[in-house]
């Protein structure tokens, strides 16, 4: 009688949802997929298959957050980075899990990676009020004005999470995630179809970080339904193509390029496919999805 | 002037005409109205709005939508300036676009008339006013009348007067009944022609089903050449389901007497989806004799925007956004 009950105890699965206006939705088709162990090919998880009316939804969420989060100042979005941080690193065995069956490591390799999305995090968050700093500047004019050039942020940014390289599925999308809403920006995230689950948990430390609701989407599902109606939405300003592996059709870079130029969109282009995200990331990310404010003012008033 | 002698012919034809000769029998015949199954009707409403509208029907209910809008500033804070980009915004929704439908009216305050008039110039767009202490009804008579006179004499084409929901609430619809009547007076003009007199209702106020039905029979028998729903001022302004009783009692009042009301849900209508059910649901209840910017219109101001870009999006196949748009 002393131990009776734990042989019969059935398994408790997770439910992965879409993270979406600060909402966890299914999928609106809903549908789901099946992820699966990468060494084993294990069925681990369904994950919701988000389409391209969840796409439009997350950019309408996006668009709505925008005001309000680059209207925040830059030392608050430092500390809900940081504060993101923090659960991330209360939820690590959680995400070393994950990822190790996400990328086919054990958890001994996987953990450095999930402190390195972390700090990661932390980089970023220290980054926000020092931006301006280095992107921004006071012009020398030939006259009694004061001449200021700032960095502001370029709007909704499409983002393509990384689908391979070390470290893609939580690290990789912390890196590329991380910079665009530093600076002000609002994202719609693609999750790497083959290693949504990292990236689907994300979402659930985001939406207790005071992050607002909408400021980050997270969307799993075909890339090919998600990419292509992020180029060619127009209410979309800057596309990341961080994890693009397609060689041709609709969701190639090429035709995500030209897609996007339709509607004048800043664009960065895919990294490689092996590329190691531990690296040092440098401001790079950080500067490319802003745009230059130059105002002047009169001295010596 | 012969318009309303051949309204109350009409009544009289359809033994009307002496329902509001005395409070007892105004209020005996309201109350003789059928009730209204509550649950039935949101059904109706809601399955109303399920209807799939692609492609050229699509097109055509947006422009349609666009050409039935009474687009709307009613703020405090509104300047000569924003009305007149407001009536710009009328007479070419998408500038970049001229195949755009102007829409049917501007709807601003009495004092700004003349300044909407004056940008409006010869474009077939109305001027419509709010009128008799709008948004709240909570004023005297002769208020009322010289506030209504004031429209009318700068010029209104039509005039959107709210009812005393007091009033109404507590049993006094014979009040109610002359107040339009006298507002219906001050709508004429010197040269014989009237303005077109849109009774708002509030029926976010008016609790019931049945009193939106009450109010708007009473309306109508007052001699109003529109029903309006809401003056979007309150919590609850147009709903699918509000706006059908709008809708059953128009087509009741025709069908009884051979006068054609027309309809205006207003307020809380923003989107391109919203507005495509309620133009099914005048389709299915009022048929194509409403289905014209003369019998049907949205009292909307963020409406126009979406449709406009819904309307790229049929044209390009590109998703749009606000930053291609007007803001206003």
């Amino acid at each position: 009688m002393s131990e009776p009950t734990t042989a019969l105890r059935l398994d408790v699965y997770k439910t992965y949802k879409l993270f979406v206006g600060g909402k966890f939705p299914r999928s609106e088709s809903g549908r789901v997929y099946e992820v699966t162990d990468r060494k084993t090919g294990e069925w681990l998880a369904n994950a919701p298959q988000g389409t391209r009316k969840d796409t439009r939804d997350a950019v309408s969420a996006a668009r709505k957050a925008f005001g309000g989060w680059s209207g925040a100042t830059a030392y608050n979005r430092g500390q809900i980075l940081y504060r993101a941080a923090e659960m991330l690193q209360g939820r690590r065995d959680q995400y070393v899990a994950e990822v190790a069956l996400s990328e086919g490591l054990t958890a001994k390799k996987a953990a450095p990676l999930v402190d390195a999305a972390v700090d990661r995090l932390v980089w970023y968050a220290g980054w926000t009020d020092k931006v301006a700093q280095i992107a921004g500047n006071a012009n020398p004019v030939a006259g009694p004005y004061f001449n200021l050039s700032t960095p502001e942020p370029t709007g909704v940014v499409g983002v393509v999470a990384p689908q391979g390289g070390t470290g893609f599925s939580l690290l990789g999308l912390v890196s590329v995630l991380a910079p665009v809403i530093a600076t002000g920006n609002t994202a719609v995230v693609a999750l790497a179809p083959g290693a949504p689950l990292p990236g689907l948990s994300l979402g659930e430390v985001l939406a207790t970080s005071d992050l607002p609701g909408g400021v980050v989407n997270l969307i799993s599902g075909r890339t090919e339904d998600i990419a292509p109606t992020l180029a060619s939405h127009a209410d979309v300003n800057a596309l990341d193509l961080a994890g693009v592996v397609a060689e041709e059709g609709p969701a190639s870079a090429r035709d995500l390029e030209v897609a996007a130029a339709e509607t004048l969109k800043r664009v960065l282009r895919p990294e490689s496919a092996s590329h190691d995200w531990t690296t040092a990331p440098g401001t790079d990310r950080l500067l490319t999805f802003l745009e230059t404010k130059t105002v002047w003012h009169p001295m010596g008033m | 002037m012969s318009s309303s002698s051949t309204v109350s012919g009409h009544l009289a034809a359809s033994g009307l005409a002496e329902v509001a000769s005395s409070e007892a029998s105004l209020r005996r015949f309201l109350h003789g109205l059928p009730g209204i199954d509550a649950v039935g009707l949101q059904a109706r409403a809601a399955g109303l709005g399920t209807r799939s509208i692609k492609t050229t029907a699509k097109a055509y209910a947006i422009d349609l939508a666009i050409s039935m809008i009474d687009l709307t500033t009613l703020e405090g804070a509104d300047t000569p300036g924003k009305v007149r980009s407001l009536c710009q915004k009328a007479k070419n929704p998408d500038p970049g676009n001229p195949d755009v439908p102007h829409t049917a009216a501007v709807c601003v305050y009495p004092d700004m008339v003349p300044f909407a008039k004056d940008a409006l110039g010869g474009a077939p767009i109305n001027v419509a006013a709010v009128a008799t202490a709008f948004p709240s009804g909570r004023a005297g008579l002769p208020v009322k009348l010289a506030d209504t006179a004031e429209a009318v004499a700068a010029g209104a084409d039509e005039v959107d007067m709210v009812i005393d929901r007091g009033a109404f609430l507590s049993g006094r619809y014979l009040e109610i009944y002359e107040l339009i009547a006298e507002i219906k007076k001050a709508c004429e003009r010197p040269d014989g022609t009237a303005a077109h007199l849109k009774v708002i209702f509030e029926t976010g106020e008016l609790v019931t089903y049945d009193n939106i039905r009450r109010a708007s029979w009473l309306a109508m028998l007052a001699g109003a050449d529109f029903i309006k729903t809401s003056t979007g001022k309150v919590t609850v302004n147009a709903t699918p389901a509000n706006t059908l009783v709008l809708m059953e009692a128009v087509r009741d009042f025709r069908s009884a007497t051979g006068i054609q009301v027309g309809v205006k849900p207003a307020g809380g209508i923003r989107t391109t989806k919203d507005a495509m059910k309620y133009l099914v649901m005048v389709n299915e209840i009022l048929g194509d004799d409403w289905l014209s910017p003369d019998w049907f219109r949205f009292g909307a101001s963020s409406l126009l925007n979406d449709l406009l870009m819904q309307r790229q999006k049929l044209a390009s196949g590109r998703y749009s956004g606000p930053d291609y748009v007007t803001v206003d």
